[in-house]
């Protein structure tokens, strides 16, 4: 039988304790952010507690913030059939950290974490294959960092002198054009400023 | 004196008839029997998540449709329902009944490719002729409500594009009418024939907790037992109205899978039936016009319909910060999609997670010990298409 989130939120902060840096319900989901040290305990408490039972992993992905300090939120979606809940597990990092690998508690972690390492180049400790997956073999970079670029480094094609297919740099007739076709008349920084300003005072 | 054991390492794919697209595996094998399975994939990949992190959520839409391209609504529903959610609005009735049922249409399209294509693979022709035929109607009724057969860009945030043309739910229902036969006629060729069950009975069998070790979704998991259909359990959109039922298997075998498959097709159509029944009339878009566009009509009498036309075409609608992660059951599995929105017009980021993906993974733990011919019968039941998997 299904349990409310709230009485989910309740066990996971009493079993977890210490270990849990914030917790919060949005949208109908369990949103809770933890230390990377505490990520393989957090993720197996999850799986083995009674109450809990996530036995699945839904998926593990990473998303980039060059701007803050800590670049890299890496985000776990985990599932309980029993429960009939999901809670989204969230780690913040910056770039040279390697982060310990769940392979161990779900097989099904293994891909996952390549896709993450291929994508955003975050290496996984203890992980027991970590190579590229889903881009081409020999290739340099991670495409979902926010700076690379849409269009690539490279582009392939088929050289008739060497009779094979070979990779140069891109060369495009045109700039990939970016259209700021965001409204001037709305959203502008200095107009939310003396909003808030405004709140400020009120208060 | 011990003999060491030479393996030998082939190399299939990725241009294989029996690999359902670009799957390169590169199979260990001593003698006839599999030891290990590397599976390349990416070679398809086109990096759609990147793309659509450079679109405005309306221009996103059509990524989705190329991803499972064997049944695209179901795709766009999850995107579409993420967006929903961050924007906090209202489907109207009409356009959720809409929504199911082409979804269905996408289930029993999905279905029928993969039942036959493995069929193919395990050495029976026929099928594919029949299904193929029947597949070429279901994508006229894409055609008819969305201008296209395969990539159709129909669902759209706060509803779908157009109501349906008229006539086209009496023909649905004619085609309704005249699919059971079809289905039937189908088993009398698969259910009870020796080649197709030698083939595929105890081939890739999956336990229980395996299935869940390994993150599967959908029909792998109902193989095995596991009573788990998103549809029921986390009922989304307005799968509550609909009385239908979730097939399970038993051994968790290929054939249990190819069972399943096809009981989900007669639940499908049954959820067509009672759709087009209880279809209720009113819009079938959300008459927001800050998110949908307006009637074409309007645009040449009314100021704020083309202010709204011009101002949804050019820069879009701006989606409030947060993140959601919402999952339809796709015919493959679990499709979600992990949307974070920064209050701009454009996703920050969206994650698509496709339920192939776990699937291929398993394919070592699948097929370790069985013999090379396994390979294919396997490969089909898992209902690989590299469109989502690679992305």
């Amino acid at each position: 039988m299904s349990i409310p989130l709230s009485d989910l939120e309740k066990t996971v902060n009493s079993g977890l304790t210490t270990a849990i840096k914030r917790s919060e319900v949005n949208f109908d989901q369990l949103f809770v952010e933890v230390d990377v040290e505490n990520i393989v305990s957090t993720i197996l408490f999850l799986k083995t507690n009674k109450k809990c039972k996530f036995k699945q992993l839904i998926d593990i992905t990473a998303v980039d913030y060059p701007q803050k300090e800590k670049r890299f939120k890496i985000i776990y979606l985990l599932l309980s059939h029993e429960n009939n809940l999901r809670i989204i597990i969230n780690i913040n990092i910056d770039e040279k950290l390697l982060v310990p690998s769940i392979a161990k508690i779900f097989p099904s972690a293994n891909w996952m974490e390549r896709e993450v390492f291929d994508m955003y180049g975050i290496s996984f400790k203890d992980h027991p294959d970590l190579r590229r997956i889903l881009t081409d073999y020999g290739f340099e970079g991670h495409p979902l960092r926010k700076d690379f670029p849409l269009t690539g480094h490279t582009e392939v094609r088929y050289s008739e002198e060497k009779k094979k297919v070979i990779s140069e740099p891109v060369k495009l007739d045109q700039e990939y054009r970016r259209f700021d076709s965001e409204s001037p008349w709305e959203g502008t920084k200095y107009v939310n400023e003396s909003v808030e300003n405004n709140k400020n005072k009120k208060k | 004196m011990t003999k060491r054991v030479k393996t030998m390492n082939l190399n299939f794919g990725p241009q294989h008839p029996a690999a359902h697209g670009v799957l390169r595996l590169i199979l260990e094998l001593d003698g006839e029997v599999v030891e290990k399975i590397d599976p390349h994939i990416g070679l398809l990949h086109r990096g759609t998540e990147k793309l659509i992190e450079h679109k405005t959520y309306t221009q996103a839409v059509p990524y989705f449709d190329r991803l499972d391209y064997v049944a695209p609504m179901n795709q766009e529903h999850a995107f579409v329902l993420a967006i929903e959610k961050l924007l906090n609005i209202e489907v109207p009735i009409r356009g959720q009944y809409i929504r199911v049922l082409f979804c269905e249409i996408g289930r029993i399209l999905s279905h029928l490719l993969n039942i036959t294509t493995q069929a193919l693979d395990v050495g029976s022709l026929t099928p594919s002729l029949w299904g193929f035929e029947e597949r070429e109607t279901l994508m006229t009724f894409y055609e008819r409500v969305s201008g296209s057969r395969l990539h159709a860009n129909y669902f759209r945030p706060g509803g779908v594009h157009q109501d349906l043309p008229m006539g086209l739910t009496a023909d649905i229902l004619k085609f309704c009418d005249k699919f059971p036969q079809i289905i039937d006629d189908l088993e009398t060729l698969l259910t009870d024939n020796r080649i197709f069950k030698q083939r595929n009975v105890d081939i890739g069998i999956v336990t229980k907790s395996e299935a869940l070790e390994h993150s599967f979704s959908g029909i792998m998991l109902r193989g095995s037992g596991i009573a788990w259909d998103l549809r029921k359990s986390q009922p989304y959109e307005c799968y509550k109205d609909f009385d239908f039922k979730i097939p399970i298997g038993k051994n968790g075998d290929c054939y249990d899978r190819y069972l399943c498959r096809i009981e989900e097709m007669r639940q499908s159509i049954k959820i067509i039936k009672s759709c087009i029944n209880k279809m209720p009339t009113g819009p079938v878009k959300s008459i927001d016009g800050k998110i949908t566009p307006p009637p074409k009509k309007d645009l040449k009498t009314s100021m704020e319909a083309l202010i709204h036309h011009f101002k949804l075409f050019s820069e879009g609608f701006r989606v409030p910060e947060g993140e959601v992660y919402t999952a339809v059951e796709a015919p493959k599995g679990e499709f979600g999609v992990y949307l974070i929105s920064d209050g701009t017009n454009k996703p920050y980021k969206c994650k698509i997670r496709a339920p192939g993906f776990s699937h291929t993974q398993a394919l070592d733990y699948l097929l370790k010990g069985h013999m090379l011919a396994d390979v294919p019968a396997v490969v089909g039941s898992l209902d690989l298409v590299f469109g989502e998997i690679d992305r």
